[in-house]
C-alpha cells in the first residue's frame, strides 16, 4: 500500500519535473529567436516540411468534413424545414471548433509526429551533440526554426481547413441537394461574425498551433535516445498534443464564447 | 530542392493562408470593407428583455440599422437598460418611435424592432427611448390565458 | 608537466543516476601531443570528453582547458571555446539532410563569414586532406562507415581547431579503415600541431600512435605513462588490460550472488 502511494508520488514529482524542463526548454529556445539572415532559410525550410507537406491531409480532410457536415446537417434542419439555416450551420461549426480543433489533431499526427521523430532520430545519433561541440547551439539551429514553423503553418492550415470544409459544405447543401444559394450564404454571413467567429477560430489555432508544435520538438529533444526511446517519444507527442488540443479547446471555447 | 523553388512554394502557401482567411471575411462572415462605419447611441429601458442579448440587431422595417451594445440593469428603477449603436447614416428616428423586442420566427433571436413614430424631431446621440415594449413572454402568455386573465 | 598542459583535471568527481562514474580523476593531457585514454567499455571514457567539451558538468572538482575552467563558463564563452575544440563523435554524427560537403562547410558557415567561394576552396581542402574530395556530392547515407568518419574528422578541423577529440574512432572499422585512420590522426597531429584526444579500447593501435597514454578503471585513473612505461607497468589491472586477459584483477563474472543460490541449489531451500 505504501509503495502505491510512493510510487503515486514519484510520478506527480516526474510530471513536474518533465513540465519544469519543458518550460527551461522553451525559454532556452525562444531566448534564441532566429537570426534573420541565417535563420530565415531554416525556417522556410521548416515551414515546407510542416506546412506544405500537410496541406494534402488537411484539404482532402477538410472537404469531405465539411461535405459531411452538409448531409448531417440537411437531415437534421429539413425537419424543422430550414434547410437553409445549413449554411450557417457549416460555417459556424468549421470556424469556431472543427477549423482549429481538427487540424490541430491532423496536425500533431502528420507534423508533431515527424518532427520528434526527426529530432530524436538527431539526439540519438549524435547529430545534436556534434553540433553543440561545434560550437552551434542545436535549441537555435534545429529545434527554434521548427517551433517558429509549427507555430506559423497551423492556423494557415486552419484556415485553409475551415475554408475547403465550407466549400464541400456547399457542394453538397447547393448543389447536390437543392438548398438555394442565395439563402445558404445569405444565412451564413448574417450568422458569422468576423470578430468572434472567425478571429476567435483564428486565435484557437494559433495557440494550438503553439503547443503542438512545443510538444512535438520537446518529446525530441528530452527523448531517450534509442528506439524506443524514440518511439515512445513520437507516440506521446500524439497522444499529449491530441489531449491538450481538446483541452485548451475547451477552455478557450468557454473563454470566448462563454458568457452568453 | 533550390532553396528559390522552397522560398516560392512557402510563400504561396501563405499566399494560400492569407486568401482563405480573406475569404473567410468577405464571403462567409459577410465582412464589408466599410465595416468601421460610423455609429452614435441611443438607449431604451425595458420591464422585461427576455432573450435579448449583447450583439443582437436592431432593425427598422426588417432593415439592420444598428446592433445591441450592452444590457444592465438600472439599480433605481429596476428595469434594464439596453444600449444600442444605430448606424450614422439612420440619423432622423422621430423622438416618439418606440423600440419593441420582437423574436424572429417563432424561436428565433430576439432583436429589438424600432417602430416609428410621427414626431418632427429626431433622437439624438445619448438619448433614450420614450416609450418601449417588453419582451413578449410566451409562458406567460399562456398562463394568462389559462387563467381567464 | 604543470605549465604544458592543455587540459588538465583535477579531482574530478562525476556520478549520473546515482553511479558514481568518476571517483576523483587526476589527468594533464600535454600541449601538441596525441594522447590516449583507454580503458574497459563502461568505464564512462566518453564521458570524459563531454567534461571536457562542457557538455557535462562533474559534481566537484576542476576541469581547466586552455586555463578555462570549463565548468565555471557562461553558455556564451563555453561557445566560444568550443570552436577551438573539434570532437569526432564515434557513430559520425554527419548531419544527414547535408551532403558531405554541406557538412565540412557547416561550422564554417556557422561561425566565419567568409565567402562562398573561399568556403568552398577550404572544405575541397580539408576534404583532400581526407582523401575524400572526390565524394564532396555524396549524402551521408551513401557512405561507408570509414568513410562517414573520415568526413567527420575533415568536418571537426575545418575550424582549424587546438584541440581535437577522438571518440573510439576505430571502433568497428575493417583493418584498412583503421590503417587509414591511424594515418590520419598522426599526420594531422604533426602538420596542425594539434592536441589529441583519443578515447579507445583498442589497445594496439592506441599505443602505436599516441606519445602518451593513461588507463581508466572504475572511476580512477588506473596507470598512465609514455606507450613503453604502460607496458612496464608494475599494475596487474593494467597488464590485464593491456594483455587483453578474460580474467584477473577486473573479473570476469559480473557481481552476482552465490551460484549456487541462483540456480536453486543449497542455501536456505
Amino acid at each position: 500500500m505504501l509503495d502505491r502511494i510512493a510510487s503515486f508520488g514519484r510520478l506527480g514529482l516526474d510530471i513536474v519535473a518533465s513540465l519544469g524542463r519543458s518550460g527551461r526548454f522553451l525559454i532556452g529556445v525562444l531566448g534564441g529567436v532566429p537570426r534573420p539572415v541565417t535563420g530565415f532559410p531554416l525556417l522556410i525550410k521548416q515551414i515546407y516540411a510542416v506546412g506544405v507537406l500537410s496541406l494534402a491531409i488537411v484539404v482532402v480532410s477538410g472537404l469531405f468534413i465539411g461535405m459531411v457536415l452538409g448531409l448531417q446537417g440537411y437531415t437534421i434542419l429539413s425537419d424543422y424545414g430550414s434547410e437553409s439555416a445549413i449554411g450557417q450551420m457549416i460555417a459556424l461549426t468549421l470556424v469556431r471548433e472543427l477549423g482549429p480543433v481538427v487540424t490541430a489533431l491532423l496536425f500533431a499526427g502528420r507534423a508533431g509526429s515527424a518532427l520528434t521523430a526527426e529530432i530524436g532520430l538527431m539526439k540519438a545519433t549524435e547529430q545534436l551533440s556534434s553540433m553543440e561541440m561545434m560550437g552551434v547551439d542545436p535549441l537555435r539551429r534545429v529545434i527554434a526554426p521548427r517551433l517558429w514553423a509549427g507555430f506559423i503553418a497551423m492556423p494557415v492550415l486552419a484556415v485553409i481547413f475551415s475554408v475547403v470544409g465550407i466549400w464541400g459544405g456547399m457542394l453538397v447543401g447547393v448543389e447536390w441537394l437543392g438548398v438555394f444559394e442565395g439563402s445558404f450564404w445569405g444565412n451564413m454571413q448574417s450568422s458569422v461574425d468576423f470578430l468572434d467567429d472567425v478571429m476567435n477560430g483564428f486565435i484557437k489555432s494559433v495557440v494550438f498551433g503553439f503547443v503542438c508544435a512545443w510538444i512535438a520538438v520537446f518529446q525530441g529533444y528530452d527523448c531517450v535516445p534509442t528506439s524506443a526511446g524514440i518511439s515512445s517519444a513520437t507516440t506521446k507527442t500524439v497522444v499529449y498534443s491530441s489531449l491538450a488540443v481538446l483541452g485548451l479547446d475547451f477552455v478557450l471555447t468557454a473563454v470566448m464564447f462563454g458568457d452568453f | 530542392m533550390a532553396q528559390r523553388t522552397l522560398e516560392i512554394i512557402v510563400g504561396l502557401f501563405m499566399v494560400a493562408g492569407l486568401a482563405a482567411l480573406l475569404f473567410l471575411a468577405l464571403q462567409v462572415s459577410g465582412l464589408s470593407p466599410k465595416a468601421a462605419e460610423s455609429t452614435y447611441t441611443l438607449y431604451a429601458n425595458f420591464n422585461d428583455t427576455g432573450g435579448l442579448t449583447p450583439r443582437g440587431k436592431v432593425s427598422m422595417a426588417g432593415v439592420t440599422v444598428g446592433s445591441i451594445e450592452s444590457i444592465s440593469l438600472d439599480r433605481e428603477t429596476f428595469q434594464a437598460r439596453v444600449e444600442m449603436s444605430i448606424h450614422s447614416e439612420v440619423d432622423n428616428i422621430p423622438a416618439d418611435s418606440s423600440a419593441v423586442i420582437r423574436t424572429s420566427g417563432l424561436l428565433g433571436e430576439q432583436y429589438i424592432d424600432i417602430s416609428i413614430g410621427g414626431d418632427m424631431e429626431s433622437l439624438q446621440a445619448g438619448d433614450t427611448f420614450y416609450s418601449t415594449q417588453s419582451a413578449m413572454n410566451l409562458e406567460r402568455l399562456i398562463s394568462n390565458f389559462a387563467s381567464g386573465k | 608537466m604543470g605549465s604544458n598542459a592543455y587540459i588538465s583535471l583535477k579531482d574530478v568527481v562525476f556520478s549520473r543516476s546515482g553511479r558514481r562514474i568518476f571517483d576523483g580523476i587526476t589527468l594533464d593531457i600535454p600541449r601538441g601531443k596525441i594522447t590516449a585514454i583507454m580503458g574497459p567499455s563502461g568505464t564512462g571514457k566518453t564521458t570524459l570528453l563531454r567534461l571536457i567539451g562542457g557538455q557535462l558538468r562533474p559534481d566537484s572538482g576542476s576541469v581547466q582547458v586552455d586555463g578555462h575552467e570549463v565548468p565555471r563558463l557562461k553558455r556564451k564563452a563555453l561557445y566560444t571555446l568550443r570552436e577551438k575544440m573539434g570532437m569526432l563523435f564515434q557513430s559520425g554524427a554527419l548531419f544527414t539532410d547535408l551532403s558531405v560537403f554541406e557538412n565540412v562547410a557547416f561550422p564554417l558557415r556557422v561561425h566565419t563569414k567568409l565567402p562562398d567561394d573561399m568556403i568552398h576552396d577550404i572544405v575541397l581542402m580539408k576534404l583532400e586532406a581526407v582523401g575524400l574530395r572526390g565524394a564532396r556530392h555524396l549524402m551521408p547515407s551513401e557512405l561507408s562507415g570509414g568513410m562517414t568518419r573520415r568526413v567527420a574528422l575533415a568536418r571537426s578541423i575545418a575550424l582549424d581547431p587546438e584541440l581535437i577529440m577522438y571518440d573510439e574512432p576505430f571502433a568497428g572499422q575493417d583493418p584498412i579503415a583503421m590503417g587509414v585512420l591511424v594515418k590520419l590522426i598522426r599526420d594531422l597531429n604533426s602538420s596542425m600541431g594539434l592536441t589529441s584526444v583519443l578515447v579507445s579500447h583498442d589497445v594496439p593501435e592506441s599505443l602505436s600512435i599516441c606519445h602518451y597514454a593513461c588507463i581508466i578503471a572504475d572511476g580512477k585513473v588506473i596507470g598512465e605513462g609514455t606507450p613503453e612505461e604502460l607496458k612496464a607497468h608494475p599494475s596487474d589491472q593494467v597488464q590485464q588490460f593491456l594483455q587483453g586477459q578474460p580474467d584477473g584483477p577486473v573479473p570476469f563474472h559480473y557481481p552476482a550472488d552465490e551460484a549456487g543460490r541462483d540456480f536453486g541449489l543449497g542455501g536456505k531451500a
